[in-house]
């Protein structure tokens, strides 16, 4: 198993009982809640936080892009993934990811990318996502082309970094005459590709094609619902003619390790039911708005996310569901072990700081992590170590 | 209330859902966001002076989506083969909300089968400073309670029960409606530099507590329209023909009995 640092950078200094005077934290909260000294002391704390990950053993740190939020303040992910690309020398940097879509020019994202690539001698794993919806009200994106967006920019991109340029592309939303990429990436014939999903039927079947065999991403989801997405790919992977591995498939989950469950949960507690009740809360109309999913996935995605769009989310409750991993080391260890053998995810993203987690208590979490998680998970699985 | 005939006919490729009813000179229903999958009581009373003919729009209700349907000028050419398929000629052309946009898109290309144009709570314009309610993050419930003006009645509407299909039908117009006006939102500039060259008798109808498309519209479209007649609705939301059903059908008979 390979273990990554996740961070969303949220902004820990909300005002959380202003906050709720509005639908969400996202899109239509005004910036006037947001203090610029205080983000600039925030900026630096976080990309601190990513960089501890190198001396603690970590195989990668992951940014990603979100918009109009508290949640996450990457709307530019690029920028932090340069900054951390100079400033680490081993550990791998996942952009997870650019929201294709929502760009009128995905050429600007091959670009980012391949100069990530080549600034870090092939340490870059591109992670390519359609947004969440509340992207598409923040960036006035039509979702109901979101599917075809994607896809074109995708197919553009890889384009970009494969075929030797200059050559015209020629699509209903992209039309290029001179595509030539200067930068071409690092790693031949391109980054891995990770796809962060939130189980959108679409979505898994495309990553498993066997022309592309992406590595799938299960973001912030019940264990029930990630087991059934997961095995989703390996179905549909052996469909089209291929065996998925534990490779192939990643899990993303915030955790929270103490010297005891106890001390755990009680000093979790505030920050997680934060990230769950404010710093996540939005009316399903700007989660999934028409034509984001098809009337297919939308059921099916509402179904499993029912719970998680109702504000009251206790700790118990996210633990109970394992949205939230809590506990002291053993009780942590022992959990990801279980699951990883039930559902045998290759890959593990623990966010490691959430919502209003303050400095001190994310540096002793990823500390405890690192130590007393992650390696004893190492030395319990030497092949996979070796094999890595 | 006279039954309607219900049928499908295929015109460029999509099978489309008609209702239709009356007999006279022919009127075209276009439908708004909410679609039209009933017979509604206006129609009916439509149906004693006219020959109603109520098309559920491509991608919408019982209709089919085809490929070719990417915005509303697509769908503006779409209703031109369709008056020319049926042969409908002095077509009274009424258009509410975003049927009035795809309207105003039908006469700006061609208004030959045309003989009057009402349009109702039209989308289409811009009007700058005057942006019209983000429908989209609007819940179900909240669309209806926000259509309407009389609390009550949105309360009734709301209490009835909604079928599965009548759910589905409802996630599938909202896509839609997304797919053809969520950017620009509910405008298109060409429209605006066109709509000029409109030479039809046109009828401007808007309810005065309009919560998604302020009553300001309706200035902007008797500006744009040359000769267009502008009535207002009291007490009244975005769906003149729903809460103002009597005051709407005796404005389009005045209207189209008018020389």
């Amino acid at each position: 198993m390979q273990f990554f640092l996740f961070h969303l950078m949220p902004y820990a200094d909300l005002d959380l009982a202003a906050s709720d005077k509005y639908k969400s934290a996202w899109v239509t909260l005004p910036n006037s809640y947001y203090d610029p000294r205080k983000g600039h002391e925030l900026y630096n704390r976080y990309l601190d936080e990513l960089e501890m990950a190198e001396p603690l053993g970590f195989d990668g740190i992951c940014v990603n892009e979100h918009h109009s939020n508290a949640y996450g303040l990457m709307p530019q992910p690029g920028v932090l993934a340069g900054a951390l690309s100079r400033r680490t020398k081993k550990v791998k940097i996942a952009l997870l990811g650019r929201a294709l879509p929502l760009v009128n020019n995905p050429v600007t994202i091959a670009e980012e990318f391949a100069i990530l690539d080549n600034i870090t001698g092939g340490r870059f794993i591109a992670g390519f996502v359609r947004g969440i919806g509340a992207e598409y009200f923040s960036w006035n994106v039509n979702p109901a082309f979101s599917h075809e967006r994607f896809h074109e920019a995708h197919d553009l991109i890889i384009q970009a970094w494969t075929k030797t340029g200059p050559f015209a592309f020629e699509g209903k939303h992209y039309n290029f005459n001179y595509v030539n990429l200067w930068p071409r990436p690092f790693q031949n014939p391109h980054p891995p590709v990770w796809i962060p999903s939130q189980g959108s039927t679409e979505t898994i079947e495309w990553a498993a094609h066997p022309s592309r065999r992406y590595t799938y991403l299960q973001t912030f989801s019940p264990v029930a619902a990630l087991a059934k997405y997961m095995q989703q790919y390996r179905d549909s992977a052996e469909r089209q003619g291929w065996q998925a591995t534990s490779d192939h498939l990643g899990w993303s989950v915030p955790c929270y390790v103490a010297e005891t469950d106890e001390i755990a949960m009680r000093e979790a507690r505030p920050h997680a039911e934060a990230f769950y009740q404010k710093f996540l809360r939005m009316p399903p109309e700007m989660l999934l708005p028409p034509g984001y999913l098809s009337l297919q996935s939308m059921q099916g995605v509402l179904r499993a996310k029912a719970q998680m769009q109702s504000g009251e989310k206790s700790l118990e409750a996210v633990m109970e569901s394992g949205m939230f991993l809590c506990g002291s080391a053993a009780t942590v260890r022992d959990k990801i072990l279980h699951f990883q053998k039930e559902i045998g995810f290759g890959k593990l993203l623990t966010m490691l700081q959430f919502a209003t987690l303050p400095h001190e208590l994310a540096v002793k979490n990823m500390t405890i992590y690192a130590n007393e998680v992650m390696e004893p998970i190492r030395k319990a699985q030497p092949a996979l170590a070796a094999a890595k | 209330m006279s039954e309607p005939k219900i049928y499908f006919e295929t015109v460029e490729g999509c099978k489309t859902s008609i209702m239709r009813a009356g007999s006279g000179a022919p009127l075209l229903f276009l439908h708004g966001a909410n679609g039209a999958s009933r017979w509604a009581p206006f129609m009916a009373e439509l149906a004693k002076s006219f020959d109603v003919i109520v098309p559920e729009h491509p991608g919408f209700g019982r209709s089919d989506m085809p490929e070719w349907l990417d915005n509303v000028g697509d769908m503006a050419n779409f209703y031109l083969s369709f008056m020319k398929q049926f042969d409908l000629k002095d077509v009274t052309l009424v258009g509410t909300s975003m049927g009035g946009w795809i309207a105003s898109e039908i006469a700006v290309r061609d208004q030959s089968r045309l003989r009057k144009l009402v349009l109702v709570a039209s989308a289409g314009l811009r009007l700058k400073g005057v942006p019209p309610a983000d429908l989209f993050l609007w819940s179900q419930e909240e669309l209806t309670r926000n259509l309407f003006h009389d609390k009550a009645l949105a309360e009734r509407l709301l209490a009835m029960p909604v079928s599965p299909e009548d759910s589905d039908i409802a996630v599938r117009n909202r896509v839609t409606t997304a797919r053809l006006a969520w950017n620009p939102r509910l405008y298109n500039p060409d429209l605006e530099k066109w709509i000029h060259r409109l030479d039809l008798p046109t009828l401007v109808l808007w309810g005065r507590q309009d919560a998604l498309l302020p009553v300001a519209y309706a200035e902007r479209f008797r500006e744009a329209i040359k000769g267009a007649k502008v009535q207002i609705f009291e007490d009244c939301g975005h769906l003149p023909h729903s809460e103002k059903s009597p005051e709407f059908v005796a404005a389009i008979r005045q209207f189209a009995g008018e020389a």
